[in-house]
């Protein structure tokens, strides 16, 4: 029993067909326990009153927008070496995901901005890489869009997104020299000393449960799509010949 | 290798575009910057060392897509590629074409333009040595750039999406330099950065550019 | 219902209806993208029976 079985495109769909609804559900139930627990349930921050509920979105769809790239990056690598086609599909249906997520972050980071530090945007670090880290995706699924043989468009997106890690990460060290900025460091680390107090820690812990499992259903759901219209195009090229 | 490179560099005076249109370029943004903020010479100084490298990034973008599109459309790409020459030598030595034909003359030019821009005096030397230094990076990028979207039928647009980005580091830190030259502080640290980068660049993306051009040849 | 949100009361609402929107428009365009190639699929295979 190896992972790789799931690399064949019908051992895939038979699996993940019957999880999908399940992750899905169970994913806005989640998320629907965690936004109104910190909605209504938590008391305002001392300094920052009601915007501290902003946290509550802003955190977990940071971390995926982040995460995303990440597993794109990996499923990438995975298609370059073993050409595996779902992997490649699986980094093309994870690429909208991370759009809305880093959209998500950018937004309500900017009205959380506003109140507290008296502007929208700021050119900040974090800000900053988070609008790069936007174009980075931006580029790769264009270039997805833009080739019509899909083998060829795996290969090049593969080469893009390890190229392209490599010149985020940069990029995130050139800004972080660039600008001191205004955003708070990460609140949400490791160290316990550091971190948020526990009423907006445990909801916040729990939206975030709820991001990865949206994101979880979301992927599987986009993959089987697209091995379902990988299919579907081979056998019109099929039948037209 | 040597002779590739000859051949391209004879290619690019030959046909006459590459180098001129780049600089024309270059100083068209320049001039029209005074028009967009106007004429005060103080505001013209401060944003001279970020308005010089992005103007000088913008024209080494407009002659990226020639770097392979010729070589593509009359098949010597494909002849290139089951040369003896391994394609990442190939993809290097279009870089160091690339780089010849465009970056040398906009580092050479931009001292010049520094002076309409009120450029602060200080800052000249660093000018020249932060170019001289980033434009082989961004020449490098574009190569990787050019050998993704080879095949595309409009690869232009698709590609300045692609390598902006890409971009960003080496323009932070070379502008930074110019800065601070202009401030009169030690801009080592950023020359610095800007050529671990330029070296980053030349060592690891010929290979990622030799895989894209694998693929679009196949 | 809603608690007192204080002065911040439109950033907070704002972030939260354009998150939530955002979410649910991205599930409800993956699941509707799912069934549409599903079914094209299913016309697809069943042609591809019928002549071979």
């Amino acid at each position: 029993m190896s992972i790789w079985e799931y690399a064949n495109p019908k051992k895939f769909i038979a699996t993940t067909t019957p999880l999908v609804p399940w992750l899905l559900w169970g994913a806005i139930a989640i998320l629907t326990v965690g936004l109104i627990w910190g909605f209504f349930f938590t008391p305002d921050d001392v300094r920052q009153g009601s915007t501290v509920k902003i946290f509550y979105l802003h955190v977990p769809s940071a971390m995926m927008a982040i995460n995303v790239w990440i597993m794109m990056l990996i499923a990438s690598l995975v298609w370059l070496v073993r050409r595996h086609h779902v992997s490649a599909l699986a980094a093309k249906a994870a690429a909208p995901i991370g759009i809305v997520m880093t959209l998500i972050a950018l937004f309500t980071g900017a009205v959380w901005g506003q109140p507290m530090w008296g502007t929208w945007w700021a050119w900040d670090p974090r800000l900053t890489s988070f609008l790069i880290l936007f174009l980075f995706y931006l580029g790769y699924t264009a270039l997805w869009a833009a080739i019509e043989d899909p083998d060829t468009a795996a290969d090049l997106t593969s080469v893009l997104c390890i190229v392209g890690s490599v010149f985020a990460v940069l990029s995130r060290y050139a800004v972080n020299f660039w600008n001191q900025g205004l955003h708070q460091p990460a609140s949400l680390s490791l160290d316990k000393e550091e971190n948020v107090a526990d009423v907006f820690w445990y909801p916040a812990l729990v939206c975030i449960a709820g991001f990865v499992l949206l994101f979880v259903a979301l992927v599987l759901m986009r993959t089987a799509s697209e091995i379902r219209l990988r299919r579907m195009r081979a056998l019109e090229a099929r039948m037209r010949s | 290798m040597i002779a590739l490179l000859k051949r391209d560099l004879t290619l690019a005076v030959r046909a006459g575009g590459g180098f001129g249109l780049g600089l024309a370029f270059f100083l068209i943004v320049i001039v029209l910057v005074p028009f967009g903020v106007g004429p005060e010479a103080e505001v013209l100084a401060r944003i001279a060392p970020g308005m010089l490298w992005v103007a000088a990034l913008l024209a080494a973008l407009l002659s990226l897509d020639r770097i392979f599109a010729l070589d593509f459309e009359d098949g010597s790409l494909p002849l290139l590629a089951t040369s003896p020459l391994p394609l990442e030598g190939v993809a290097l030595m279009k870089g160091v074409a690339h780089w010849v034909t465009t970056g040398l003359p906009l580092t050479i030019a931009a001292p010049l333009l520094g002076f309409l821009l009120n450029l602060s005096p200080s800052a000249y030397l660093w000018l020249l040595g932060s170019l001289a230094l980033g434009t082989p990076a961004l020449s490098m990028i574009g190569t990787f750039g050019a050998a993704v979207t080879v095949g595309l039928k409009r690869g232009g647009l698709l590609m300045s999406l692609l390598v902006l980005p890409l971009y960003v580091p080496t323009l932070i830190f070379g502008s930074e330099a110019v800065r601070r030259g202009a401030g009169g502080f030690d801009a080592t640290i950023p020359m610095l950065m800007v050529a671990g980068i330029t070296l980053g660049c030349f060592a690891l993306l010929p290979f990622a550019a030799a895989a894209a051009l694998r693929v679009n040849l196949r | 219902m809603i608690p007192d949100l204080g002065k911040y009361a439109v950033e907070v609402l704002a972030a939260y209806g354009v998150s939530i929107t955002l979410l649910i428009g991205l599930v409800l365009g993956s699941v509707r993208r799912s069934r549409k190639v599903k079914a094209r699929l299913a016309a697809v295979e069943a042609a591809w029976e019928s002549t071979s």
